[in-house]
């Protein structure tokens, strides 16, 4: 699903509870990550739940895309990774320095997840994301 | 016991709301919220008494010096130390281990000494005795508690011995709220010639201290944690361990003379205090350990006592909600894992509904993970906590089973 797509499904619901369950549905759907890659290497340190994020580079008409691939033992937290991964995955490391990531949560109203104090890995991830963009 | 109601008039954070909900915060084993008393100190000192201390020979020097060297009077009272000069002031509890480990462990273990701590230490109980193991080849041994987290007598005998050089245990988890009791322990660790050093974190919060019937060399407690403000904390230790002891950090208000070529330190607790600190944190502190001892002991603890066992009542009958730490004698702490629900997903869901209560490993990691857990969710109580906050959370903890 696209990030548009996301947003537009988000405004149909009025209360936090629909909000939450959704997410928790977008998690389950996260396509199952091998054990092998729960793993140290591709843990997301800073966040209170584990959280993984694996990049896969590929080439596409002569571009460089990183796609990427997430879980958490966390349930929101991995409909958060859902979201990240539709936002990130499969774009330019331009592309992706440049997403403005607190726009599209403050659009999804998920602002909550933002603040720094919550350690709910929102934050890690994006910073981790940037990262593997930087060096790949 | 004691109107809650009154009480809880004394603490303006209580009436704000969160998320359109009434704040139910369950989480003062972190963190307590202050009452107005303590918020009055900070604003009337900063307002009408402020200078620095132990300093100039003027007026507002004076005064604040004199408030100062109240509040460690009423920390001396609220933990029944034997003299003022035993307390010292410090950050939080966290630096006063490290001073124990730093001014007392540096210059007193040696290879082959051996310190005893419990498998039920906060981060802050833990690591400073294991960067001296590192660094002086000393041994830390750790004695084992229940599974249900309760004390074993036979645990902690088995490994103390001749080269046990110090104890240092927790008189109450942050975790399980099992309470250890430290008397005995002190009692048998002198025996073998060995120091204890209290962790006094929760227990300060719940319980009446005596340093004096406990025998104790340590203490440590945090400001923030009983009422108080962050950013200040006291150290009690015997004044004939004190006086062995070299400083902590060095600089100012903390020597008696200095040439270019010596220093000479000044007497505890002077000594360890090293550096302008946090004064008005410190006179506030002091306001905030009046408040608890001008409601009681004995009604503090009547009223806490009175929602452990409605809290344990009430969570029992919630389907697949396992409490972890249910030692016979414990404060109000309440780790609980509610059908294997991940805890920040059942913390993200508290939240919505006004309920705050703290995530993760708690700075005791090892013991989240002996007890069987990567985290574990934790509700705790203070003496403003009502059966309402209670009745929400139970609530709240209904609502989070419905979305699983």
């Amino acid at each position: 699903m696209d990030i548009q797509e996301l947003i537009e499904n988000f405004e149909l619901f009025d209360d936090w509870e629909d909000k939450y369950r959704y997410l928790i549905d977008l998690g389950e759907h996260l396509p199952q990550l091998p054990p092998a890659l729960h793993s140290e290497e591709w843990k997301v340190s800073g966040c209170q739940s584990q959280v993984w994020l694996v990049p896969d580079v590929i080439e596409e008409a002569g571009k460089k895309l990183i796609n990427f691939r997430g879980d958490s033992d966390a349930a929101i937290v991995k409909g958060i990774i859902a979201i990240v991964l539709s936002i990130f995955t499969h774009k330019t490391p331009q592309q992706i320095k440049e997403i403005e990531v607190e726009n599209i949560f403050a659009k999804l109203g998920l602002s909550e997840h933002l603040s720094p104090s919550r350690r709910n890995g929102l934050g890690a991830m994006t910073e981790k994301i940037r990262y593997y963009a930087s060096i790949l | 016991m004691y109107d809650i109601n009154e009480i809880r008039k004394d603490f303006p954070i209580l009436n704000i709301q969160i998320n359109g909900k009434p704040n139910t915060f369950l989480d003062t084993a972190a963190s307590a919220q202050k009452p107005q008393c303590v918020i009055d100190t900070l604003v009337r000192v900063y307002s009408g008494t402020y200078a620095n201390v132990h300093r100039g020979s003027y007026y507002l020097s004076e005064q604040i010096t004199g408030l100062y060297e109240q509040a460690r009077e009423i920390i001396k009272t609220f933990i029944n130390a034997a003299s003022s000069h035993e307390i010292i002031y410090t950050r939080n509890a966290t630096e006063a281990f490290n001073l124990i480990a730093y001014s007392w462990g540096r210059n007193f273990l040696k290879t082959g000494d051996e310190v005893l701590i419990s498998e039920a230490e906060h981060h802050a109980n833990l690591i400073p005795w294991q960067i001296l193991r590192d660094e002086l080849g000393i041994k830390l041994k750790i004695f084992k508690i229940a599974n249900d987290g309760s004390y074993i007598e036979d645990e902690y005998l088995k490994l103390l011995n001749e080269k046990t050089k110090l104890v240092s245990v927790t008189a109450m988890s942050n975790v399980l709220g099992t309470v250890f009791p430290i008397k005995k322990m002190v009692s048998q660790a002198h025996k073998v010639g060995a120091l204890f050093a209290v962790d006094a974190c929760q227990y300060a919060v719940h319980r009446q201290i005596d340093v004096q019937d406990w025998d104790c060399d340590f203490l440590a407690f945090s400001g923030h944690k009983t009422y108080g403000p962050s950013g200040v904390g006291v150290l009690y230790g015997k004044m004939s361990v004190l006086e062995q002891m070299l400083p902590y950090q060095v600089g100012g208000d903390m020597v008696d003379t200095v040439s270019f070529e010596h220093t000479t330190y000044a007497l505890p607790p002077s000594r360890f205090e090293a550096g302008t600190p946090a004064i008005v944190d410190a006179i506030a502190l002091g306001s905030a350990l009046k408040y608890m001892m001008n409601i009681g002991w004995a009604r503090l603890e009547a009223h806490e006592q009175d929602l452990i066992v409605y809290a344990s009542q009430q969570l029992q009958e919630i389907a697949g909600l396992k409490i972890i730490g249910t030692a016979p004698d414990k404060g109000g702490v309440f780790s609980f894992d509610l059908n294997g629900i991940h805890a920040q997903d059942v913390a993200f869901i508290l939240d919505k509904e006004g309920v705050s209560i703290r995530t993760g490993h708690h700075c005791a990691e090892p013991l989240v993970k002996r007890m069987g857990y990567n985290s574990l969710a934790r509700a705790s109580i203070g003496l403003y906590t009502s059966r309402e906050d209670i009745d929400r959370f139970i609530q709240a903890l209904y609502k989070v089973s419905s979305f699983f």
